[in-house]
């Protein structure tokens, strides 16, 4: 990396807004003010803040660039960081492209002085994301210290964080506070910018964080981002290049709840993509084990030894995710991460039976035949069927009997022991899926985990 | 402090602070290879009287070693310097490396083990009838320790031990006509080389995870035996030194399918004489001598090793063995033996040196040593419990180690159990945090064996104590540490990279000094 690393901040300062309310998240406008007249008071900032603060500290010549007012400007003063301004180009639609530049920044990366930035507002137009991506999730406590008044940010929407990250563009590692929500805001804005992304880190700031692209904390995001800035995207020191494995970038998923039928009680989760994010790095003080080419806790592991237990002749049903789609990748068929798959090998070599097939078409593909649901876990929740994967139905699991279950050893060790989940939507079949379950962790490695009816776990 | 009185300015000598002002030694030592002078001599040998006898000349060199030419003291002072740059188990109050049971290797010890310096491996049997007596004696002893009917003691440990072990499993199988069982099931707070040694001898690895009260979880193992399981292999207690009640179960779960059970008793340091492998059903296991016999951990690991098995086992133990016909010691390869794990009979300075531990300690003694270090664990944890944001998961009693965790206080501060480690370090102590993945967040193992005082454990649990709350006040002075260490941070990934990791000095300079460019 050369030159000085250059952090972006975007904030979404509603986030964290509804949690504390006990309303399960802050998507739209009216749960927003909901929260507000329950008492709740925008935190989002002050995470953020205390993000921007850990990564100064560890690296003090980091160049912090960010977006005027709530959306990352006052955590940038709170924080008592220098920064650079940036103004975002008008939401969403009406960006146009700068001609021949990448991915529509229309807008000036430059150093602003402070001063002007006071315009402040995040020259929103306040449509409201219909779903309310602005995304608002939530962090600890309501109000308190560092919180800030509802009017300052209210009206920041889900196409200000996409044009704020769009606007951003430039930087080395892209960090924004909030919860699920944004972060599909951000993988939108992501998506646009194509190859001209940077990768990006949460920092946890929502009612809803179960996407693997959060750290643990703002202060645990403000580390990792500074340990990115001094390794850089290879996971080392620039002296040794071409090696990635400890730290460097890594995908992480991104998944949301809809929070209408959430707060109605159900749970209806989806895996919407991945994001490039910095990995975390062995530190020096755990380095009694090695790491080898094919360490636990590697997708491409995983997929080896998935393949390696592939027979001719019997269909395998690839659920979402990013441990399936390295399966996909492994047998070099063009599988997709958010899709269930149907593939086969035999005679002629692994072949893409059908790609992201419906319930119905999936249902037509195994009924009759030998088949095989492999499966990977969603989030950190845990959950192995009804989430991101409701294609596999009732009737489609009693049709293919095995199933093969993938999980990095770290995926598990975050559940602290909780089982893996199973909510198809019928009590009988969650129940049959109980029970203890092997887990492929690696090649030639697996576990033997439990499985439970989410009806009967508390999440 | 009160007990000195009132004014220490008085005193001659000023009393010391509570917590020790420590700081590493920097030599900038060059390594020795480094500090070679064509021509210097450790010793000036006279010219011999007579004319040399011309050596044959198939075992003449062409050309001469390629060693460091120095004088006696600069070897000397090489080395003292190297020992002052380093933190180890001699200098510091070492309980912070849990799972490595360090110990105190009494130095009387070392008298005897230089005693056999001089003895040849290839020796024939008829001149070294007294150490291989020595080798006869601690194989008897460690079996009667462990309940096994014979030991070897050809192995080093560690994964060297291990490895004999799944060696052995492999060619029980085999012979049985059972090469089918392709699968050993261990655990996640078993020692890591088990499931490592069990996969690079060819196995599919089970790894059972904990259940919520942090016992391997039984159900699990109940799903994963069958017809195609070789072995468990697993630690009791395990890496959080917590003692699984319900061993037998296990043991007997996988015996129930044909599979053996192999005992690693690297945390055996709280259980000799108290319980003992073959008690609870197992078929083989293994010591490491550099752990509870207290023989030096030989820079971190392969020491000597002891494997024991039961009756149906022994055809297969790593050879030679000593035999002994009641007059006479001799040399024997076991009839199907897996072979020899490293080269002649054995780490026989370490042979001498466990022997020389368990003969003063006797039976009696052993025992003592098991109490006293679970006494010291049970003490350190109590005092550990105390800091705040410390805690032990599971809420149990342990047997003589704990696996602790920062999680609190990480979540208040952002300061990592890895961060507190280090600057631990300014203080002359060492610290460990856990394997990988880290099952207890912001992990930390200690374990106190019988060598440490009360006064050293209070010493510990104050060192941590202070930079917890160090934590608390001011985060980022403890992320920002060592101040007191002469190396800040080193960038461990080269240990991970053929082309450029250096275990020797030639390596070193065709890697990295020759300019070639050769990859190794």
């Amino acid at each position: 990396m050369s030159g000085a690393f250059t952090a972006g901040l975007v904030v979404n300062p509603v986030a964290g807004l509804g949690g504390p309310a006990g309303l399960k998240g802050s998507d739209g406008d009216d749960v927003q003010r909901e929260a507000v007249a329950r008492g709740a008071a925008p935190r989002a900032g002050a995470r953020a803040a205390e993000a921007v603060r850990a990564l100064l500290a560890r690296r003090p010549g980091t160049r912090l660039v960010t977006v005027p007012g709530p959306m990352g400007e006052h955590s940038a003063w709170a924080a008592g960081a220098d920064h650079d301004l940036v103004f975002i180009a008008p939401p969403a639609d009406a960006v146009r492209p700068a001609p021949g530049g990448a991915g529509g920044a229309a807008v000036r990366l430059a150093p602003v002085p402070a001063a002007i930035a006071e315009v402040g507002g995040a020259g929103a137009d306040g449509g409201t994301g219909a779903d309310g991506g602005a995304g608002a999730d939530g962090g600890a406590g309501a109000a308190g210290a560092g919180a800030v008044a509802w009017d300052e940010v209210a009206g920041t929407t889900a196409a200000d964080t996409r044009a704020a990250v769009r606007a951003l563009s430039g930087v080395d590692l892209l960090l924004f506070a909030g919860g699920d929500g944004t972060a599909r805001d951000v993988l939108d804005a992501v998506r646009e910018l194509g190859d001209a992304a940077p990768p990006v880190l949460g920092i946890p700031a929502g009612v809803k964080v179960y996407s693997g692209c959060f750290a643990v904390s703002p202060a645990a995001a403000g580390l990792l981002a500074a340990e990115y800035g001094e390794y850089g995207e290879y996971g080392e020191r620039a002296a040794s290049p071409g090696r990635r494995g400890a730290g460097g970038l890594t995908e992480a998923e991104v998944v949301d709840l809809d929070e209408e039928p959430y707060r109605a009680g159900l749970v209806s989760a989806r895996l919407y993509g991945t994001l490039r994010v910095p990995a975390a790095r062995e530190r020096l003080s755990g380095r009694k084990t090695g790491s080898g080419t094919l360490a636990p806790g590697t997708a491409e592991g995983i997929a080896r030894e998935v393949v390696s237990r592939m027979r001719p002749g019997v269909r395998y049903v690839l659920g979402p995710g990013a441990t399936t789609a390295a399966v996909g990748r492994e047998l070099g068929l063009p599988t997709t991460l958010l899709g269930v798959d149907v593939v086969e090998t035999g005679g002629e070599g692994p072949r893409l039976v059908a790609a992201d097939v419906s319930e119905r078409e999936l249902f037509e593909l195994v009924t009759g035949r030998e088949a095989v649901a492999v499966l990977s876990v969603i989030g950190g929740q845990g959950f192995l069927l009804g989430r991101g994967n409701q294609q596999l139905s009732p009737r489609v699991l009693r049709a293919v009997r095995h199933l093969l279950v993938l999980a990095t050893q770290q995926k598990l060790a975050a559940l602290g022991g909780r089982p893996l989940l199973a909510d198809t939507g019928e009590e009988d079949t969650d129940r049959r899926l109980g029970g203890h379950v092997q887990v492929i962790t690696g090649y030639r490695e697996s576990t033997i985990y439990r499985v439970a009816a989410a009806n009967e776990e508390h999440i | 402090m009160s007990s000195h009185g009132e004014s220490f300015a008085d005193l001659p000598v000023a009393p010391k602070p509570p917590l020790r002002r420590f700081h590493q030694a920097r030599w900038d030592e060059p390594i020795i290879f480094e500090l070679s002078h064509p021509g210097r001599r450790g010793v000036a040998v006279p010219a011999p009287d007579a004319p040399p006898v011309e050596l044959p000349e198939g075992v003449r060199r062409e050309n001469p070693p390629a060693l460091p030419e120095m004088s006696q003291l600069h070897v000397l002072r090489h080395y003292l310097r190297l020992s002052q740059e380093n933190l180890g188990v001699d200098l510091n109050i070492d309980v912070g490396q849990g799972t490595c049971t360090m110990k105190y290797s009494p130095k009387v010890n070392d008298t005897f083990a230089n005693a056999v310096a001089e003895l040849h491996p290839l020796q024939h049997e008829d001149t070294v009838q007294g150490v291989l007596e020595i080798y006869w004696r601690l194989e008897r002893m460690l079996a009667e320790i462990s309940g096994m009917s014979r030991v070897s003691l050809q192995p080093g440990s560690g994964s060297a031990a291990i490895y004999a072990n799944i060696a052995m499993i492999r060619a029980y199988h085999a012979a049985r006509g059972e090469g089918h069982r392709d699968q050993v099931i261990t655990t996640m707070f078993s020692h890591p080389s088990n499931a490592a040694c069990a996969k690079t001898a060819g196995y599919e690895v089970i790894t059972l995870m904990p259940d919520a009260d942090g016992y391997p979880d039984i159900e699990a193992l109940r799903a994963a035996v069958g017809p195609r399981t070789a072995a468990l292999m697993i630690t009791n207690p395990e890496d959080t030194g917590i003692f699984n009640p319900r061993i037998r179960e296990f043991v007997e779960l996988v015996h129930g399918v044909g599979g053996l059970a192999c005992y690693d008793q690297a945390n055996a340091n709280g259980i000799l004489g108290i319980t003992r492998a073959r008690d609870a059903g197992f078929d083989l296991c293994h010591f490491n001598l550099h752990k509870t016999f207290s023989t030096p951990h030989a820079c971190g690991g392969p020491a000597a090793g002891a494997c024991g098995v039961a009756p149906e086992l022994e055809p297969f133990l790593p050879g030679p063995v000593v035999s002994f016909d009641g007059e006479r010691y001799g040399l024997e390869t076991p009839e199907r033996s897996v072979g020899k794990i490293r080269p002649f009979l054995g780490v026989t300075p370490n042979i001498v040196r466990a022997y020389a531990w368990i003969m003063a300690l006797g039976a009696e003694g052993l025992r003592e040593v098991a109490e006293t270090a679970v006494l010291n664990n049970n003490y350190l944890m109590h005092q550990i419990l105390q800091i705040p944001g410390a805690s032990a998961p599971w809420d149990k009693r342990r047997v003589e180690q704990v696996r602790y965790s920062w999680r609190e206080l990480a979540e208040e501060t952002g300061v990592h159990s890895e961060e507190i480690g280090v600057r631990a370090a300014d203080f002359g102590v060492h610290y460990w945090t856990s394997h990988h993945p880290y099952l207890v967040p912001e992990p930390f193992t200690l374990e106190p064996t019988e060598s440490y005082s009360r006064e050293d454990l209070d010493e510990y649990a104050a060192i941590l104590a202070h930079v917890a709350e160090e934590a608390r006040r001011d985060p980022e002075f403890v992320k920002g540490a060592p101040y007191n260490q002469t190396i800040h941070k080193i960038d461990p990934t080269a240990l991970d990279d053929p082309k450029r990791w250096a275990p020797t000095w030639r390596a070193y300079v065709r890697k990295h000094l020759s300019g070639s460019g050769s990859e190794g």
